[in-house]
This record gives C-alpha cells, sequence and structure tokens, in this order.
C-alpha cells in the first residue's frame, strides 16, 4: 500500500506530499505522523503541501487532525506552501483550518517552528513578533 | 435556490460517463474532471474549486451509496462555456434536504461542510433525491464564473 | 431583373449615402464604404432569385446575412451612433425602391406588390443589423469591463516582504475573486509576508463586501501571510458597527502608513531619522 514518507530532522519532522491524496492514504498519514510524533518525542511537525492542488473537507479534516493531535503530544504543527487557489477553495467550502499554524515556505515555516519551541506557551503578543502568522 | 430555468437554455456539447464504484474511480474521474475543464479554458482557481466539488460529491456517494456514476459534460449558454457533472446514485436517499443543505448538518461523521460547501464552490447546484430510490446532484461551473 | 441593375443600383445607393448630412467621412474613407457597398450589393443581387425572395431562412440568404452583420459589428466597433448604422441599410432600400419604379412604370399593381417584397425583405434585413450592431457594442463594453477589472487591481510592492493592494470603486463578488487572485498569487511570487489591503478609496461596506475582505484575509492567512487592512474611514467604521460585522480577527488600521508602521514592526524593521546627511 501507498505511504507518505516522514523524514525526521532534528527535534522536527517533516511531511512532503507530492501526490493528490486520496482518502485511505491520508487516513494513513494522520496515523503514521502521531505514531511518529510520540515515538520521536518531536517538537514540531513541518507538512509541505506546496505539490498538493486538490484539498477538501475530508483533507483539510485531516490536516486539522494532525495539529489537534501533534497538540496533544506537544507538538506544534506547521502547514506550508498551500497554493493560492486552494486556499481560497477551503475559505469557500467553509473550512479555514482553525488553530492550524501556516507558512509560505520551508525556510519560513521553519522559522516559525524554531520561534514556537523557543519561547512556548506564547499567544497572541509572540505572534506579532514572528514573520509568520497564524490562521485563526 | 435552484437555477432551473437557465438550467434549460443551456447547450450539451459534449459527454463522459464514468463509473464510480472504488476509492481510486475518484482519483480518475478528477483528472477526467481536469482534462475537460483545460479543454475549455477555465482558470485555475475554477478549476480547482470545480474539481474540488466534485471530490466532495463523490465522496458522499461512495460513503452513502456504494458508489454510483458520474456525467460529464461540456456545456455552453452560447455566450461562455461551462462543465457539468451530474452524480446519480441508486443509494438510500436523503430524507431531508433542506438540513442535509446547511452547514454543519451530517449523518455520517464528517464535518457538514460537503453540501453546502460543495454549492459555494460552483455556479449552479441542484439536487433530487427521493428516500429509497437515489439521489442526483447536478453542479455546473462556468469557465470565467 | 435586379441582376441587370446592379450597377444602377448600387451608384444610386452610393448617392443617396454620400448626399447623406450625417456622413461620417471622419470614421469611414469613400472608398472604404462603396467597397462595403459593392459586396453587399454583389451578395444582395447574387444570391436572390424568385424563389428565396420572401424567405430570410434559406441558405441563400445567409451570405447576406454575413456581410450585414460583418459590416454592423465592424460598425458598433469604430463608433458609429445606431443612426448612422440604421442608415446605411435604409439608404439602400431607397435606392432598390428607387430603381424599381424607374423600371415598373406602366404597372402601378405590380410595382406596389414588388415593392412590398422589397420592403419586407429590407425591414428584415435591418432588424439583423441592429441586432448585430447590439451584440457588437456589447462585445465592447464587456472587454471594457474586463480591462477595468485588471487595471482597478494593481499589487505594489512597499518593502522587501510587504505588499499593498489599494482598492478603489465598488467591491463586489467578481472584483473580490480578482483582488484576492491577484494578491495571493503575488504573495507566492515575492515570498511577502506581509499583504495591505486599502480600502480609503471603497466608497461603502456592507456585509457582504466585509464578507468579501473576510475572506481575502483568510486565505491569506492559510497561505501563510498575514493580511492588515487600512483605510478605514469612520463612517465605514460606523457602518461596520452598526450592521454587527465582527472584523475582530482581522488586523484593522486607519491608514495606510499606521498599516506601515505596524508592518514594519512585525518584521523586526525601524525607521529612523538620520541626525546628519553622510556625504
Amino acid at each position: 500500500m501507498d505511504r507518505i514518507p516522514i523524514l525526521r530532522m532534528g527535534a522536527f519532522l517533516l511531511v512532503t506530499i507530492q501526490v493528490d491524496l486520496y482518502d485511505r492514504l491520508a487516513l494513513t498519514l494522520e496515523s503514521d505522523l502521531v505514531q511518529m510524533v510520540n515515538k520521536t518525542g518531536a517538537k514540531g511537525v513541518l507538512i509541505d503541501i506546496s505539490a498538493v492542488s486538490i484539498v477538501d473537507s475530508f483533507m483539510g479534516r485531516i490536516i486539522g487532525n494532525i495539529a489537534s493531535m501533534s497538540r496533544i503530544l506537544d507538538a506544534a504543527t506547521v502547514v506550508v506552501g498551500m497554493q493560492p487557489a486552494v486556499a481560497i477553495t477551503l475559505i469557500e467550502l467553509g473550512l479555514p483550518l482553525k488553530g492550524v499554524h501556516t507558512a509560505l515556505d520551508m525556510e519560513k515555516g521553519m522559522n516559525l517552528l524554531k520561534s514556537m519551541i523557543h519561547i512556548p506557551q506564547e499567544d497572541d503578543d509572540q505572534d506579532l513578533t514572528t514573520d509568520d502568522s497564524i490562521a485563526e | 435556490m435552484t437555477t432551473k430555468t437557465s438550467l434549460l437554455m443551456i447547450l450539451s456539447l459534449s459527454k463522459d460517463n464514468i463509473q464510480i464504484v472504488r476509492e481510486q474511480d475518484s482519483v480518475f474521474l478528477k483528472n477526467r474532471v481536469k482534462e475537460v475543464a483545460v479543454k475549455i479554458k477555465m482558470g485555475l482557481v475554477n478549476q480547482t474549486r470545480l474539481i474540488t466539488a466534485a471530490s466532495e460529491l463523490v465522496r458522499n456517494m461512495l460513503r452513502y451509496a456504494n458508489g454510483g456514476n458520474c456525467l460529464i459534460e461540456i456545456v455552453s449558454s452560447g455566450k461562455i462555456n461551462g462543465v457539468r457533472l451530474t452524480f446519480s446514485d441508486k443509494g438510500p436517499g436523503i430524507p431531508d434536504i433542506t438540513a442535509a443543505m446547511r452547514d454543519g448538518f451530517s449523518t455520517g461523521k464528517s464535518l457538514g461542510l460537503g453540501l453546502p460547501g460543495t454549492k459555494r464552490l460552483v455556479n449552479e447546484f441542484e439536487i433530487k433525491s427521493k428516500v429509497g430510490e437515489g439521489t442526483q446532484v447536478t453542479i455546473l461551473k462556468w469557465a470565467n464564473g | 431583373m435586379l441582376q441587370k441593375k446592379k450597377k444602377s443600383i448600387l451608384e444610386l445607393w452610393m448617392k443617396n449615402q454620400l448626399s447623406d448630412e450625417g456622413l461620417r467621412e471622419d470614421l469611414i474613407s469613400n472608398e472604404e464604404l462603396r467597397s462595403q457597398s459593392d459586396e453587399l450589393v454583389t451578395a444582395l443581387v447574387g444570391n436572390l432569385s424568385a424563389e428565396n425572395f420572401s424567405d430570410l431562412n434559406s441558405d441563400e440568404w445567409s451570405p447576406v446575412i454575413e456581410i450585414l452583420g460583418g459590416i454592423a459589428i465592424t460598425r458598433a466597433r469604430q463608433g458609429f451612433s445606431p443612426r448612422e448604422t440604421g442608415n446605411f441599410v435604409f439608404s439602400l432600400k431607397e435606392a432598390l425602391l428607387q430603381v424599381l419604379q424607374d423600371e415598373i412604370k406602366t404597372d402601378p399593381m405590380m410595382l406596389f406588390q414588388e415593392s412590398m417584397k422589397i420592403s419586407r425583405i429590407m425591414d428584415n434585413l435591418s432588424v439583423v443589423t441592429f441586432e448585430t450592431f447590439i451584440k457588437g457594442r456589447e462585445e465592447v463594453i464587456l472587454r471594457q469591463t474586463d480591462e477595468i477589472t485588471e487595471i482597478s487591481t494593481p499589487v505594489i510592492r512597499v518593502w522587501t516582504g510587504i505588499l499593498a493592494l489599494p482598492i478603489i470603486g465598488t467591491l463586489d463578488s467578481a472584483r473580490t475573486q480578482v483582488v484576492m487572485e491577484n494578491l495571493l498569487q503575488e504573495i507566492v511570487e515575492t515570498g511577502s509576508s506581509i499583504a495591505i489591503l486599502d480600502i480609503s478609496g471603497v466608497p461603502a461596506v456592507d456585509s457582504l463586501v466585509a464578507q468579501h475582505l473576510i475572506k481575502t484575509v483568510s486565505a491569506t492567512r492559510l497561505m501563510g501571510a498575514e493580511c492588515i487592512i487600512s483605510g478605514i474611514r469612520p463612517e465605514i467604521a460606523q457602518t461596520v458597527v452598526h450592521l454587527g460585522i465582527d472584523l475582530s480577527n482581522i488586523i484593522t488600521k486607519a491608514t495606510l502608513a499606521s498599516a506601515l508602521a505596524y508592518a514594519f514592526q512585525v518584521m523586526r524593521l525601524e525607521v529612523r531619522k538620520v541626525n546628519s546627511i553622510q556625504k
């Protein structure tokens, strides 16, 4: 069965989704990722979706789930590289992905993760001094 | 809610029928829809809206009716072209369509954004359902809509 | 009969057209007018026969209608008025009737019948001309609308990593689409992390416009950038609150300047006054 590879880099886990996901593949990714966070004690998860052209409500839900589950396991999730067309569609669909951190590209996402881990438990004030934003 | 009058004036230019039985068929369907959308020079954002809408409806069909049929058509209103998709299944049907069209309503385990969200992504949306007989959903996206 | 008279019809028609005081020599030269007229008369006479005369739907008529349509559309684009375009066809009718009169002097009954036929057919052709003319004008309007939408949504790079998008005019759904798509595309291309949407030029904000703004801001955030809305005039602030629109999740600033200052602060940049000018 197909699987999306998860790479480990220091305290972070990297996932680059290169294919359009179908439901079962996304569900497998969700469980694999949560297992990995638990096993490695990762502090952050970076998901690159720059090659993904379609995100529907199910995929959106999976992304939200991964973020929520990782948070319980004390890891932050940042989604990077969302295509403009995908962002517009998600908003119109009614899925603003509340609580999921986003960044323009891998590098900015990595910086965002680092800033979140250095100063944990920060709220709104911290957001103002990072280069990237939080979708709320 | 539905715009039946305008649906009548629309001319169908090409037809393509796709059986949906397994989850992988949805990948095939999305590719076919993409091809058709590119053919009529639909913009990227509208393509994405249309394919996402198709993806939602295929999932509904697989989940609640164990699959069905999708008709892909290129249509024309005279001035512009569009893509019309008709999803038909022989599933259990929807008892209360008004409720199903409400944000946050779901009988399955989902966010309940499927139908109302899909409607927001397309130009025209029509749903017909009979309990015990099946459901038919028709969506239409204009190339520049 | 008409075949033989083709030349005199054309001459007479040209004379009619040229003697018309409203002739637009600024828009079309005499030679061009003559060649257009010649083409039409040739097609008209060449395709006419006794059988199809009264049936405008027959195949023989289609070249005539095509030529007439082509002329009408060109005129619409060139900026002729409907009256001027109409006179083009009406003067042909006059010329035809005149020729007819010269030919059938002896039999008033036949003259009347033939005149009626000519009248009917020419009236039909005028209707076709007007329909095509209006279609041509509609095309012009549509193209202009597209152009305006394109022109009126420039995305400006005000600083490395900061984009500004001044919106002028009413913000409707179609416009929001263009604004949003341009902005998001530019964010990807420039890698900017802050976008400022300035609405000083938007006359009114109702709940629909507000919804459009919120949508744009949310989409920007999904991509990983922040979107600030600036240029909110006091009366707009009033309407927003009166309408009960919730903008609390959006960063709003009164002026583009304060939005820019905020953006600098977020990017940890500082603008300072230099004491002495360094040479």
